[in-house]
């Protein structure tokens, strides 16, 4: 090899380097583009009229009033949109768009791969205390197709900006009941009631219960601290999100769900049966707060 | 000597008037009608004989709000959390007693007729858009989330809004924006005028201005 070849050699070499570097490069403004970019929604004048918007119209009812409309389904008090901010629309606050086009997933709650359909169960089995619409309901189609139609055009298998509640850092100080109580009744008891009941008017609830009979039960997402305290730091108070300290959030948290609600559906006869099996998360599921033991209802 | 010995007495006269003014508790139904007779006008000569407002003016109707909610507000003019130059003296001149009563009575008026002519807000408008659905695009809740569904108020703590004066209404989402009124509890109010501009809060206090008050249960 001359010297000639090896410049030639070398000058391969290097545009071929240059050349990966530039397409590892895109790749990677291309994954950082859709990584940043947010996913916005289609506007609700934009469901199309004919029978598939019909079907859209009413999963959007069914999510915002549930109780109106598949309260057969519902055991408490709770609406879809209670955890859901803006018909399902709104990003950290778990919106449906996000959820679509992660589904199917595998669930450790269930060991084994889901479809959306039976993420909506799950819902209704737990965070509503109900009993699951079937596969083939008109309730859960419309639902599904809310959720497809809120998703058109959003990257399948993508974690979307916004999916979910945005998670937290730990707390400097551990969660404390006493510290909660204090953010709770300057923050939350306004709407939410200092029994955490709630507010009614004409028959139902206009501020959702956060424990006691109509709130959600034991098996549901938000009664885990960390989950409640992501969502309270992003969403609550309502049209003040973020305005809580990250400890503020783990504490109200953990007030909020150190508080007797509906039994775990998998309850297995006998609480610390219960936890051993289900509860090996960020929970109060039974441990004792003042001298009740959570999951024994008194 | 006699001259002060009558001053004396006619001084304490006037303290004994004026603790057996205090001591007589005057009904709601009264001071509404008649004011207190010590500095307090009666609430009906600006806000309507049955409480409706004069919505054309900006008065307010004060009839169905919730009691804690006016009590609430009459004590706010006093420590100008909120300000208002026409009801600082009035509240002033109101015992606490007298405060609780006039709230009381018009609590428990009926609000009979929609104060407003005009036709019902009309749908698909920015101001429907902003009081049912809310602009969450900048984290803003849509008014009837915390006013009730039809802006019939949630008691104890959130007002009627439906079918009141719009230039009330107007007032004050402008008094939360320039400061002087700070008295919503957590700051809700003053978080949701942040997101809110001159256009928008016309249409929504416009569009909500129209609607009929309806009746919470």
């Amino acid at each position: 090899m001359n010297m000639k070849q090896i410049l030639i050699c070398t000058s391969i070499i290097m545009y071929g380097q240059a050349a990966l570097a530039q397409k590892a490069e895109h790749a990677q403004a291309v994954t950082e583009a859709i990584k940043i970019k947010p996913y916005l929604p289609p506007t609700e004048d934009t469901i199309p009229d004919n029978e598939f918007g019909a079907m859209v119209r009413f999963g959007r009812d069914i999510f915002i009033d549930t109780q109106a409309h598949a309260g057969k389904y519902v055991g408490n008090g709770l609406n879809c949109v209670n955890c859901h901010l803006d018909a399902g629309r709104l990003a950290n606050s778990a919106p449906l768009w996000a959820a679509w086009v992660k589904y199917p997933a595998y669930r450790g709650k269930n060991k084994m791969v889901n479809i959306m359909q039976e993420r909506f169960q799950g819902c209704f089995k737990y965070s509503m205390n109900g009993k699951a619409p079937a596969t083939d309901s008109k309730e859960l189609k419309a639902l599904t197709s809310y959720a497809f139609w809120l998703a058109q055009g959003a990257p399948t298998g993508v974690d979307l900006p916004g999916r979910g509640y945005p998670g937290l850092a730990k707390p400097e100080k551990k969660p404390d009941f006493k510290r909660g109580k204090q953010v709770f009744a300057e923050n939350c008891v306004l709407c939410h009631g200092d029994k955490g009941e709630g507010t009614r008017q004409n028959a139902g609830y206009v501020f959702p219960p956060l424990w006691g009979k109509d709130s959600f039960n034991w098996g549901a997402g938000m009664h885990r601290i960390n989950t409640a305290a992501a969502f309270i730091r992003a969403n609550m108070p309502l049209g003040k999100g973020g305005s809580l300290s990250n400890q503020q959030a783990w504490d109200v948290a953990y007030y909020v769900n150190s508080h007797e609600r509906p039994q775990d559906p998998r309850f297995k006869g006998d609480v610390a049966a219960t936890k051993a099996a289900y509860h090996q998360h960020q929970c109060r599921y039974g441990d004792k707060s003042g001298n009740h033991l959570l999951g024994k209802k008194p | 000597m006699k001259i002060t010995v009558v001053l004396v007495m006619m001084l304490s006269m006037q303290v004994f008037a004026i603790s057996v003014h205090a001591a007589a508790t005057l009904t709601g139904d009264a001071i509404a009608r008649q004011g207190n007779g010590n500095g307090a006008p009666p609430c009906m000569s600006c806000h309507g004989d049955k409480g409706q407002g004069v919505p054309a003016v900006g008065r307010p109707y004060l009839a169905g709000q919730s009691k804690t909610y006016l009590v609430k507000q009459l004590t706010d003019f006093l420590n100008k959390r909120r300000s208002n130059s026409v009801m600082q003296p009035i509240a002033s001149a109101l015992t606490a007693q007298e405060i609780n009563a006039v709230a009381t009575y018009y609590s428990r008026l009926p609000l009979r007729a929609a104060p407003n002519k005009q036709k019902n807000g009309a749908q698909g408008t920015i101001g429907e858009s902003l009081a049912s659905k809310g602009k969450w695009s900048v984290g803003m809740p849509a008014c009837f989330k915390c006013h009730g569904d039809k802006g019939q108020g949630i008691a104890p703590n959130f007002p009627a809004i439906s079918g009141q004066s719009s230039k009330y209404l107007k007032a004050q989402l402008e008094h939360w924006q320039k400061g002087e009124r700070s008295n919503d509890p957590v700051g809700l109010m003053q978080a949701v005028v942040e997101h809110l501009n001159d256009a928008e809060i016309a249409a929504v206090t416009k569009y909500i201005s129209a609607q009929s008050p309806a009746k919470a249960k």
